[in-house]
């Protein structure tokens, strides 16, 4: 997702830890972080997942306006089936994510996230019928331009839902 | 406390229970937090009639989430520098999850130590959900 300005806030940290079940005082303690070896509150490992709060355009949140896909009177708010044969709903299923951290993000930064599409391929899915693999790799920056974490996405489109 | 390379072997292992009888209310927090609000993982109605699951189940993002607390605990605050994953099977309201690091190499790398490791996270049934690898540094 591309996303102009994520600041990176200790109260979206702590519900962010919380939300995963890691009560680790650095994600919630000011005072205990300092003593701990980065010397501050810092980010979860998969925090900058969160990023989504600040892409204005997420599909994946209700906007005004828009029809929305979730339940409310009927099943669905959009007449038609969302998504590609009905895998994740809206946009697939998530299939790998990757991270590389350059260093850990902490209260005060304001990062960036650049989008670059990868690689696409196909596979034949013995519980889903045919797999649509696509590859998104995003660049989180800080205030000072340098490189904070990469990471790398891997969605895929499934052509019924997965067998159980 | 950080790790210590002299002190790892290959082959050693942390494991830990990361979730015991998931709650549709942590799937709920966990879509307030990320900002992923796909209904497929709070909305039993649209997962069920219009999806075509047999009810909600996690964001795969929250498995690797509470498989992440797994790997901070044992490497230590702030040392992660890899972690990656694939998401192997969904996880349900109900599972319980046990996530496990198993040292696959130790090495330095410009000056430092660093220790690679294998993870994996498993359900009740010990069927695999997630499979990947970590690295962290570790001090000498």
């Amino acid at each position: 997702m591309a996303v102009e300005k994520f600041p990176v806030e200790a109260s979206h940290i702590l519900m962010f830890a919380r939300s995963v079940g890691d009560f680790n005082k650095i994600y919630s303690d000011e005072e205990y972080a300092k003593t701990t070896e980065p010397e501050s509150i810092i980010a979860p490992p998969t925090f900058v997942q969160a990023s989504a709060q600040f892409d204005p355009d997420y599909f994946l949140r209700p906007k005004p306006g828009k029809t929305w896909f979730g339940s409310g009177k009927e099943p669905t708010g959009v007449k038609k089936e969302a998504g590609g044969g009905g895998g994740g709903g809206g946009g697939g299923l998530h299939a790998e994510q990757h991270y590389e951290y350059h260093r850990h993000p902490k209260p005060g930064d304001v990062l960036t996230a650049t989008e670059k599409p990868g690689k696409k391929w196909e596979k034949q899915g013995k519980r889903s019928g045919k797999l649509f693999f696509s590859e998104t790799v995003t660049e989180y920056r800080d205030q000072n331009g340098e490189l904070v974490v990469t990471a790398r996405s891997v969605g895929v489109q499934t052509e019924r839902p997965v067998d159980q | 406390m950080a790790l210590s390379a002299s002190k790892l072997k290959v082959g050693d292992t942390h494991e830990e229970q990361v979730v015991e009888d998931l709650k549709r209310t942590q799937l709920v927090q966990y879509s307030g937090a990320s900002g992923d609000y796909n209904p497929v993982h709070t909305d039993e109605i649209f997962a069920t009639k219009v999806a075509g699951y047999p009810s909600v189940f996690a964001h795969g993002m929250l498995s690797m989430g509470m498989t992440g607390k797994m790997l901070t605990n044992y490497v230590g605050d702030g040392r992660l520098t890899k972690y990656g994953v694939r998401f192997t099977r969904q996880v349900w309201p109900g599972d319980n999850l046990t996530a496990k690091a198993t040292v696959k190499e130790i090495r330095e790398e410009e000056g430092g130590h660093i220790v690679d490791l294998d993870v994996s996270t498993v359900n009740q049934d010990g069927v695999v959900v997630i499979s990947g690898y970590a690295s962290a540094r570790v001090d000498p």
